[in-house]
């Protein structure tokens, strides 16, 4: 993985729901990404740091596994 | 004649509307998912339908897909349990329009009472107190503000297509309000709806609710209270019947005050009225919230308490018959409590847990110890559904006897593959807040450290 680039992963089992920052979107520290779906509990996935969202490895709708990376995010 | 009675659920509720039917010798017929193809609620029905793919969407809330398990299996009756379609009047209106008893109020009952200041209106209009608010008919940002320094602060901002504590922000004083708007506004605005309504807020606030039961010759009585102060992400894992500090003078009033609603809209089946309370309990300071036009989680601890079983009284009164008891006749013995057993991890803010079950051990139900079940050891428990997986009951002659009796079986729980918040739930029925009757809705929250901490010191002794 290149310098200065997170990689942002399911801490639990669960489907997409809505992705709130696509890729290319700016976003500060703390600032949902995408929010998942799990036993009927909306969970936002938010950035580690400020930066840019770089590419979305997710859809909407689809199911991840508990560590499965969703996004990757540039400093 | 009762049944066949098609279960529009799965799980633990599911399971639990099927044993009053076996009890009753009333046939059931469960329906399942693809995920649920092995699942234990499918075991305990007569027979069992298949209703389409995992995802929620298109199974348990697919009304065409349960109409058609329906027509195939020949149900004359639909019990919707709790959840997924158990107060939308859409689905009961699909169930008349094919003939089927649907197990629960008309569906102008549910409408009348599933929007939030509708409901409120309503209440107001049956003299049912109700706390200082606004119901949001002008949504500028200017018209909310000066109608939360009318009603006074602390304010609860409320999303009006909300629920489960979506667009919910608690503002205590004016300088807050602006801010809390917009974030309420914006976390409304995800599901679909940014309008929002104000109610006064209240700080160390108790929830108090009411069981009545209406037939359809017009008789209304109630069973009593619970009360489901313990909260966590706005729902509500702890609830005990009677309420602490409840006296009967109070009891008749609130029970009153849940008949007068459910008579003001022509109420027939089960349903609880819902009210917030300031500690100590008065008449003055508890008002209406809302009301459940369904079978309600928590309805287990007034069964053990009245000594009634509410689903059997479901069923009996959907098919036409009338309440055979009066208000008089209705009895209170002993205290019960329930704990709901969660796939979730207290250490982490109740994250939930999916995940197979590779090992699970459940109190066994004994004298006055109930368990409400809907999985065993090897089931997996799916993203796609909720993260109850069980409930356990005990009862017995007092309050203190019944918290201790609960937290010894919830100490007996053993999960492996998924976090259960068995025994953080038994440290909060053993935590002086609760022995004593002081906690409120904030407590479970803003006590998750200190439970936390006295489980890694004593693991399973008080």
């Amino acid at each position: 993985m290149a310098e200065g680039v997170t990689t942002i992963r399911a801490e639990i089992g669960a489907a997409v729901w809505k992705i709130t920052a696509p890729a290319g979107t700016e976003v500060a520290e703390e600032e949902p990404v995408l929010i998942l779906e799990s036993m009927k509990m909306e969970i936002p996935v938010l950035a580690p740091h400020a930066g840019r969202v770089l590419e979305l490895l997710v859809e909407e709708g689809q199911q991840v596994e508990e560590g499965q990376p969703l996004a990757t995010l540039r400093r | 004649m009762l049944g066949p009675v098609l279960i529009a659920n799965r799980g633990e509720v599911a399971a639990r509307i099927a044993r009053t039917c076996r009890r009753l010798g009333v046939e059931c017929i469960a329906v399942f998912s693809e995920a649920d193809a092995g699942a234990l609620h499918v075991t305990t029905a007569d027979r069992a339908e298949p209703i389409g793919p995992a995802h929620p969407r298109e199974s348990y809330l697919s009304i065409p897909a349960l109409m058609d398990a329906a027509r195939r299996s020949g149900a004359r009756m639909v019990h919707p349990g709790y959840g997924f379609l158990s107060e939308r009047a859409e689905f009961a209106e699909a169930c008349a329009r094919q003939g089927l008893i649907f197990v629960g109020p008309s569906p102008e009952a549910i409408r009348a009472m599933g929007g939030k200041a509708e409901a409120r209106a309503l209440a107001e209009a049956a003299g049912l107190p109700c706390l200082p608010g606004d119901p949001g008919a002008d949504q500028s940002a200017e018209a909310l503000e000066a109608a939360a320094a009318r009603i006074g602060f602390p304010v609860m901002i409320k999303a009006i297509g909300g629920g489960g504590g979506r667009g919910m922000r608690l503002v205590p004083s004016p300088e807050g309000f602006s801010a809390a708007l917009a974030a309420a506004r914006r976390e409304a605005a995800i599901f679909g709806d940014d309008r929002v309504m104000l109610e006064r807020a209240v700080p160390s606030a108790r929830h108090i609710e009411v069981q009545i039961l209406g037939d359809a010759q017009g008789h209304v009585l109630h069973l009593g209270e619970r009360d489901c102060t313990l909260q966590r992400r706005h729902q509500k894992p702890v609830e005990e019947c009677p309420a602490p500090g409840m006296s009967e003078a109070l009891r008749e009033e609130l029970g009153r005050r849940a008949c007068a609603l459910a008579r003001a809209v022509g109420y027939v089946g089960a349903g609880t009225v819902e009210f917030i309370a300031e500690a100590p309990l008065h008449p003055d300071r508890v008002w209406f919230m809302e009301m459940n036009t369904r079978l309600q989680v928590e309805h287990p601890v007034t069964e053990m308490v009245t000594g009634l079983d509410i689903v059997e009284w479901q069923l009996r009164i959907a098919a036409g018959e009338a309440l055979p008891f009066r208000q008089e006749d209705i009895a209170w013995r002993g205290h019960a409590v329930e704990a709901r057993l969660c796939a979730e991890d207290p250490a982490r803010s109740f994250l939930p847990s999916p995940g197979r079950l590779a090992r699970l051990r459940l109190p066994e139900e004994a004298e006055g110890l109930r368990l409400d079940a809907g999985i065993r050891q090897g089931d997996t428990l799916s993203p796609f559904y909720d993260s109850m997986l069980a409930k356990v009951i005990a009862h017995a002659p007092t309050r203190e006897a019944a918290l201790e009796k609960l937290a010894v079986a919830l100490n007996g729980c053993v999960a492996e593959g998924v976090k259960l918040n068995a025994a953080f739930l038994a440290a909060a029925l053993r935590s002086p807040e609760m022995r004593e009757g002081r906690m409120d809705t904030c407590f479970l929250e803003a006590a998750r450290k200190r439970l936390l901490d006295s489980l890694t010191k004593e693991p399973a002794t008080p």
